[in-house]
């Protein structure tokens, strides 16, 4: 059991209060008579399973009943920050790379999956990051 | 003025109305009195439940105005009157629970509509869906580390704190309006299950029941 930060009642609460709804952030097309097939095929039915960075949709059902977004590691499962419906993520793949970049470490998140491991060969390292 | 209609849920004739644990009273087990107790149970029946949604800012006046209290902005606080009848605590961040003395609720209602206006917002009478178990006595807190994950402890659940959370394997509104006071809001349905818990939870501290 672990406890998970609910923006709206701004304290941790047991994980057992909290249920999972999937990938956050989708976008719903616009003119929903007028997308082809595959974008609204990929709306409905395709989401994202990242090793990694990923966003998701959760609600607090047995506290404040409040949707709300989780950025999560499905790795190693660490809980990077919570925040509220109609907010942006302050962390992202893309920060968390940068970061790595900056510290020259690498941490598990896609790519090279060794944590702590100063890369040798920078251009391998790209390589295996693309 | 509001253009919804509006019902007094409360017979005003002599009609029975049985309290969600009236049969738990009648049929369940009752431990007998004991002045040793460790925990002391009480349901207060027949309070008058509002629910109160909208936004905080549309509420606020319209509630300072009609009840004389401040709608508590912080979540998971509670505010109560001078007196220590009346009640609003915060459920989420657009939806308050008004806990008033049984048979105010319907004026409370009519007085909330008519400040609010057309104001958007909605205002449910739940009365008859749940009711209010009060837990007091020095092994209170200890029954309820034995039932719910929430920390109970002082220092994360002062006077004054409410919460919905997990309790026995439901869900129900646990608060502390004074000290060595705690009130459970639970529903209708799950009364006699949670009374029957309680029983069970704190028997080992000893425990006992006050009927009207
Ligand atoms: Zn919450």
């Amino acid at each position: 059991m672990f406890h998970i930060y609910c923006p709206y009642c701004e304290e941790h609460r047991e994980e057992e209060e909290f249920h999972p709804r999937g990938q956050a952030h989708l976008q719903r097309p616009a003119d929903p008579e007028n997308c082809s097939d595959k974008e609204w095929g990929d709306y409905l039915f395709f989401r994202d399973n990242p090793r990694g960075i990923h966003h998701e949709l959760w609600v607090h059902s047995v506290g404040c009943r409040k949707f709300f977004n989780i950025t999560r590691h499905t790795a190693n499962y660490e809980i990077l920050e919570t925040y509220k419906m109609g907010e942006r993520p302050s962390i992202t793949a893309e920060t968390l790379a940068a970061d790595e970049r900056q510290s020259g470490v690498q941490a598990a998140s896609g790519g090279w999956q060794t944590v702590g491991a100063r890369p040798e060969d920078e251009a391998l390292n790209t390589e295996a990051r693309a | 003025m509001s253009e919804i209609r509006e019902f007094d849920c409360r017979p005003n004739d002599q009609t029975g109305a049985e309290s969600p644990l009236a049969w738990s009273f009648q049929r369940g087990p009752a431990p007998a009195a004991d002045a040793q107790a460790g925990v002391t149970l009480r349901e207060s029946a027949f309070m008058g439940h509002l629910i109160l949604r909208g936004g905080a800012i549309v509420l606020d006046e319209a509630v300072r105005e009609v009840l004389g209290i401040n709608l508590p902005a912080r979540p998971n606080t509670l505010a109560v009157d001078a007196k220590g009848e009346r009640s609003i605590q915060w459920l989420s961040p657009d939806e308050w629970l008004i806990l008033v003395p049984g048979g105010e609720e319907f004026v409370l209602e009519k007085a909330l509509r008519h400040a609010l206006g057309q104001a958007h917002f909605s205002l449910v009478n739940v009365s008859g869906g749940q009711t209010v178990i009060t837990l007091r006595g020095p092994k209170a807190r200890e029954t309820l580390k034995k039932s719910t994950p929430y920390d109970v402890h002082p220092s994360a659940f002062p006077v004054g704190k409410g919460v919905t959370t997990i309790f026995a394997k439901t869900s129900l509104i646990l608060r502390q309006p004074q000290a060595d006071c705690w009130e459970l809001i639970v529903r209708r349905s799950f009364a006699d299950y949670v009374y029957r818990w309680l029983l069970d939870a704190a028997a080992e501290f000893g425990v006992t029941v006050e009927r009207r």
